[in-house]
């Protein structure tokens, strides 16, 4: 029999490779070499720990995804297992596919690990997970790894009322994994026509109850965090702290001043909208942050210095609103949500989307930072939060009683 | 002329039409123009120093005229003018 044995054939493999040591390769990577370094083990054992900044592409798959991650024959690419035996094997698969740099780490992962280098433990999607997610993992602006920055990330949305319905809707599906709710109102059935996270049973239910309701029943790995309270100038900068991202699905205007000004003071991106019989306005206010390279953009006030004087734009309640504009709006809102977690793509930031479901035309134009803008402009005055009824021209009442009892104007 | 994209709060002064076909100078006679075709245009845009309200804003093409030379932005016949003010709905 012509054939080699194991030892035979590992003993060829790695007379035909390049091994390198785990020192070696971590005085490449503090060098900042640009290398591809693959873990080609079985998903258990990356799940247990694994290089940083190792792509995970088990054995079996190396030769059908590796040209996914490195499609450069010329540029290096490390490959390791658990002790050096496999990946050997592999990198001899990877040569003979015109790779020309490819390198095998002796003593592979547990090598590693006895050197005394840092190693992370993965957070990794479970078998149901997986299978929930996969058309989402498929993607390669999100994969496993964008995944999982869903489920880690924390969203907190104002109103749990027609934007706030598809946004909720779809971020839970999405698997974003904490949704905080502010809504202090109760399901009335005239809110059924649109607002989606609440049914006829409903009514007469706090929405946040209703509202976590459904998103469990779209996805019980959510965590629902109910803010039953109106969100005041006392409480917003202590409530939006604990998220990521808020987003705007409020319907007066001393709550969008209020809400722009805290999300600008924390930092926080703000993916803002509003809608209004069939119009829809979407934009993302993101503040600017150069310690941590974030340039920025304008916000609600570059947009809007003031507000209208009360009774001068109307309410949804007063002029109505067709019931699927907010699933098209709040969806939207959703969109740009996750794209800002992924970090994938172009934001609206700086950007006001218009959209008019009557002629259906969505067009985007330009808006830019105000240098006066008294919140985030070169010399600003509105250094923290305001008396925002008052500013919105409502001394002394919430701007909810005064909007619903405007006349139709 | 000019198109002006009409918000819906202001259609019902122009008898529900989204789009105005209009000439104009610049801004300031555009919503003139405007305002002498459908009357009460004028007072819904401007303050009382003749200024564009600060809850409205007024694009022409991409570009906020406040960027541009507010009032005094030149109009060409191929421009869109886009009018848009502040509104609040989403929650209720």
């Amino acid at each position: 029999m012509s054939g080699l044995n194991r030892d035979q054939l590992v003993r060829l493999a790695k007379s035909e490779i390049t091994e390198i040591t785990a020192r070696e390769l971590k005085s490449w990577q503090d060098q900042d070499r640009p290398l591809t370094v693959v873990d080609v083990r079985e998903r258990d054992e990356f799940a247990q720990g694994h290089l940083p900044g190792a792509v995970f592409i088990p054995r079996g798959y190396l030769e059908l995804q590796i040209e996914q991650h490195q499609p450069d024959r010329h540029a290096p690419v490390v490959l390791y297992c658990a002790g050096g035996v496999r990946s050997a094997l592999a990198a001899r698969n990877l040569k003979e596919m015109g790779y020309e740099h490819v390198y095998s780490l002796i003593g592979g992962f547990n090598g590693w690990k006895n050197a005394g280098l840092d190693f992370k433990i993965p957070t990794v999607l479970t078998e149901e997970q997986r299978l929930r997610y996969s058309r989402h993992t498929l993607l390669r602006e999100v994969g496993e790894a964008g995944q999982i920055k869903l489920l880690e990330s924390k969203v907190l949305l104002i109103g749990a009322g027609g934007l706030g319905s598809p946004a909720a809707m779809y971020l839970a599906a999405a698997g974003v994994g904490t949704l905080g709710i502010v809504d202090y109102d109760v399901v009335d059935v005239s809110n059924l026509q649109r607002q989606l996270l609440h049914g006829t049973k409903d009514v007469g239910r706090p929405k946040v109850e209703s509202a976590a309701d459904r998103i469990h029943d779209i996805n019980p790995d959510i965590i629902v965090i109910a803010h039953k309270e109106p969100i005041t100038s006392a409480n917003a900068l202590e409530i939006i702290r604990n998220y990521d991202i808020v987003l705007n699905g409020s319907d007066n205007f001393p709550t969008r001043y209020l809400v722009n000004d805290a999300c600008h003071m924390l930092g926080k991106p703000l993916v803002d909208a509003s809608i209004f019989m069939f119009e829809g306005q979407a934009t993302v206010f993101l503040p600017a942050q150069p310690e941590l390279g974030i340039e920025g953009g304008p916000c609600y006030r570059c947009l809007y210095p003031d507000p209208p004087p009360p009774g001068e734009v109307p309410s949804c309640a007063e002029a109505g609103v067709l019931g699927v504009l907010p699933g098209i709006v709040g969806s939207l809102q959703a969109i740009e949500t996750i794209k800002l977690i992924l970090g994938v793509g172009e934001s609206l930031v700086g950007r006001l989307m218009l959209i008019d479901t009557l002629d259906m035309s969505f067009r985007t134009l330009k808006v830019q930072r105000n240098p006066d803008c008294p919140l985030c402009g070169d010399h600003p005055t509105v250094t923290e939060l305001i008396d925002y009824e008052q500013f919105c021209g409502f001394p002394g009442g919430t701007a909810h009683e005064h909007e619903e009892s405007l006349a139709l104007a | 002329m000019a198109t002006v994209m009409m918000p819906t709060p202001l259609r019902r002064l122009t008898g529900g039409q989204a789009r105005v076909e209009i000439e104009g100078q610049d801004v300031g006679t555009l919503i003139q123009a405007i305002d002498a075709q459908y009357p009460g245009v004028a007072d819904k845009l401007l303050d009382d120093d003749g200024n564009i309200k600060r809850f409205i804003n007024v694009f022409v093409n991409d570009d906020e005229v406040r960027s541009l030379q507010g009032l005094h932005t030149p109009i060409r016949a191929t421009d869109k003018v886009s009018i848009v003010p502040a509104m609040a709905g989403g929650q209720e």
